[in-house]
């Protein structure tokens, strides 16, 4: 981190003005001499002059202003700055116990609009990762359909193909606090999400080319290449509706961590059904119950029962800025800002308190509102000082409201693990130290 | 019409449904699957046992099995909590009579696989699409079969003589104790389905009292890591600091003079909120300097605020303490501070 980088926190000069005389004083002598062995003399004269003019980082020229710079195609594929390496995607400590199958987290505390870079999306494998080479990757459609069918990555990039840009988030996403607060960040409560602009085929293109069974069939089963075989029964109306089957992530091909070189893009879903290293669908006339439909992605209820196919992911929405394990850098005015998404459409409205939900303002929404896309949403604050309670509530087209935590519970219990889509509270102390708390 | 005009009509609608049925498949893409090849990837085994493969596999054969391939990572029977979640416990005779898992009604129980497992068709597509865990899709049919009877082996479900077979999946499947426990009654299937927990949009004057319920136990502070590494070091916010800084951690070699100072102070995660010559969150090390000037006892004074933390001097943000920083650390910063950061 540059100094230069700094300063703009402060534009004003914060060192208190000093008189020639002062700088001239035996004091600042004994100084000088003391750090002229070390060759710094001079500098240090030139900063301790123009501390009492103005601010260093305009004063004096960087060397980036002073030199030639790099060149062109130094590095093939760019990279982000070197002062931006605190944003990684991370673990949980604790949370699974082999990182195979596991789950890294999006810093969604420094992301900006509504575009997830790809180096950041959020990672769940079930048993590890391939780099899987395209040129041996095939796609198979079977089951209730005229004539079962495989299908190169040549093939399927000739096929007509769509852009959208769709959000992803695990149907365990804010899992771990359905109890108590048990994470410090917005990384952690919330980073099981994330949201690109996705290239592909429909799959109802590929269902028509293989003849699908419309009077049988009700259900397609995606599966995957990788070991687990992971395998999710989609609805046909979802199949036929939105669903993709993608090779393109923000403008590039996917990254390996997220199915490269296809996976499914199943709009509105919870992110398991987003079958990764997609290897084939089968067209059937019932739910197959597999291994993540039955011991794993069900949600318990309080009468000891567990739902099945909790596939959708009703409107949510988190500040991101502040947040938990954030420190405001002073009184004054700030720029709240979060995410807002919906797997049954369009957000329609966002609202954001500052005194835990006793009263709400309507956020501005920011362009564009996509359906089963993040939104991202703004809103002024001018911060006192005082304590608050910092909450967004989002509203999709249906009029679905995101619900209290308690009123989560109410109905599910708090054993459920999948699907919390509770409004998130955010206390800021009189210190200015934000951090993730639940109120009632 | 003639019954030459009738096949000649017959005719013309065959070849539009041909050059219909063309159009519709893309001509030149994707080609027919053979057989073959359905059957190597059609592996998956349905509810009611469509796609399971005839053959059959013994709890002994299982028990073999189990503990050449399954036990390191499960347990000898199937408990283990290393590596994964076990797979058996927590079930009863009377769950096997009822269908469901009463211990489910209990908050503190933890969930084991046959606590939850509804379908016996589950377990068997599961082991024979992805076990063993590092060799996956290895089994022959004969050892999914026999694991599988080896698992509800464990579980008290079916006797040690037991030959699991694609003949009688269907009575062990009225043996699993949580074979009624699964409801697909809820708004979460179909994207129009119905909320089942609802939320009003109030504005002004919603709650009567908030209260917090629940926050992060300050013992849980640094379990993430150094909060501080992991947000961005500009902009309005900082990350709180709660652990030694992830640099700090990885480099020990010692340095000297004011750039080794600086590095330090950097790692240390003091540069994170204070600048050299401008306020941060904290005050400029210029500032500091400045106002300690002249002062005898000034650089014992610094150390102690900032190894137990500080407040009210330059503002109502405190100075965290810092007791994972070493004493040494400490007082060579704060030297370097208060000798103008140079």
């Amino acid at each position: 981190m540059s100094e230069s980088g700094r300063g703009r926190i402060v534009p004003a000069p914060t060192v208190p003005a000093r008189s020639p005389q002062e700088l001239q004083g035996p004091g600042r002598r004994r100084f000088l001499r003391g750090l002229a062995a070390g060759g710094a003399a001079a500098a240090v004269a030139g900063r301790a002059a123009h501390a009492a003019e103005g601010e260093r980082a305009i004063l004096e020229l960087p060397e980036h202003s002073r030199t030639l710079g790099r060149p062109v195609a130094e590095r093939g594929y760019g990279l982000p700055s070197q002062f931006e390496k605190n944003l990684q995607r991370r673990m949980s400590p604790g949370l699974t116990r082999v990182p195979a199958s596991s789950v890294s987290f999006t810093p969604l505390q420094g992301m900006f609009g509504i575009i997830t870079p790809s180096g950041l999306h959020f990672e769940r494998h079930h048993q590890g990762w391939h780099d899987v080479d395209p040129a041996n990757h095939r796609l198979m459609l079977n089951g209730l359909v005229e004539q079962a069918r495989v299908y190169t990555m040549d093939d399927l990039m000739r096929l007509p193909s769509v852009s959208r840009i769709h959000f992803i988030e695990c149907g365990a996403n804010t899992g771990m606090e359905w109890r108590n607060v048990a994470v410090p960040t917005v990384q952690y409560t919330h980073g099981m999400l994330a949201c690109s602009e996705f290239t592909g085929v429909p799959l109802s293109i590929l269902l028509d080319d293989c003849g699908w069974d419309r009077k049988k069939g009700k259900y397609v089963l995606a599966e995957g290449a990788d070991g687990s075989g992971l395998t999710r029964t989609i609805p046909i109306e979802n199949a036929l509706d939105d669903v993709l089957v993608a090779w393109g992530q923000n403008g590039e091909m996917l990254r390996p961590e997220n199915g490269y070189p296809l996976r499914l893009v199943a709009p509105g879903l919870q992110g398991v059904s987003w079958v990764k290293w997609l290897r084939r669908i089968e067209v059937g006339d019932e739910p197959w119950d597999a291994k993540d439909e039955v011991l794993h992605y069900v949600d318990l209820m309080p009468d000891g029962l567990h739902r099945q196919y909790t596939s959708i992911q009703e409107c949510k929405s988190v500040i991101t800025t502040p947040s938990g394990g954030q420190q405001l850098v002073d009184k004054g005015f700030y720029n709240v800002t979060g995410v807002a998404w919906s797997g049954r459409g369009r957000v329609k409205r966002v609202d954001v308190s500052f005194d835990g939900g006793r009263n709400w303002q309507t956020a501005r929404l920011e362009n564009p509102v996509l359906s089963k896309a993040l939104t991202r949403f703004n809103i002024g604050w001018s911060w006192s000082g005082a304590p608050a309670v910092l909450q967004s509530r989002a509203i999709d087209e249906s009029g679905y409201v995101q619900p209290k935590i308690g009123q989560l519970r109410a109905v599910r219990g708090s054993r459920s693990i999948y699907h919390n889509n509770a409004i998130q509270s955010w206390k800021v102390t009189d210190s200015g130290e934000v951090s993730n708390v639940q109120v009632g | 019409m003639s019954r030459w005009a009738r096949a000649l009509l017959a005719g013309v609608a065959l070849s539009g449904a041909g050059v219909a049925l063309a159009q519709e498949r893309h001509v030149g893409v994707g080609r027919a699957a053979t057989p073959a090849e359905v059957r190597a990837w059609d592996i998956d085994v349905r509810a009611d046992f469509k796609g399971l493969p005839a053959g059959s596999g013994s709890v002994a054969r299982g028990r073999d099995v189990w503990d050449a391939k399954c036990a390191s990572c499960h347990g000898t029977f199937g408990e283990s909590n290393e590596v994964f979640t076990p797979i058996v416990g927590g079930t009863t005779q009377e769950d096997i009579k009822t269908g469901r898992v009463k211990a489910l009604l209990n908050p503190e129980t933890p969930r084991s696989t046959l606590m939850k497992l509804s379908r016996i068709s589950t377990l068997w597509d599961y082991i024979n699409r992805a076990m063993p865990w590092t060799a996956p899709k290895t089994l022959t049919t004969e050892e999914v079969y026999a694991v599988t009877a080896y698992v509800l082996n464990l579980g008290d479900l079916v006797p040690d003589e037991l030959v699991l077979s694609d003949r009688n999946m269907a009575q062990v499947q009225q043996k699993l104790p949580n074979r009624n426990g699964m409801t697909r009654e809820h708004g979460l299937w179909s994207v129009r389905g119905k909320p089942d927990v609802k939320n009003v949009a109030c504005m002004k004057d919603c709650e009567q009292d908030v209260k917090i319920t629940s926050a992060l136990p300050e013992a849980a502070k640094d379990v993430h890591g150094n909060l501080a590494d992991q947000t961005r070091g500009f902009g309005p916010v900082r990350g709180v600091q709660t652990a030694p800084s992830r640099v700090a951690q990885v480099n020990v070699a010692p340095r000297t003079g004011g750039e080794g100072t600086r590095a330090l102070a950097t790692e240390s995660g003091c540069l994170a909120c204070h600048g050299v010559s401008n306020k941060i969150v904290g005050p400029a090390f210029s500032d500091i300097a400045a106002k300690y000037k002249g002062q005898a006892d000034s650089g014992q004074k610094l150390a102690g605020k900032v190894r137990n933390g500080s407040t009210g001097v330059w503002g109502q943000i405190p100075m965290p303490p810092q007791p994972q920083l070493k004493d040494d650390d400490i007082k060579t910063i704060v030297a370097w501070i208060l000798s103008g950061s140079k």
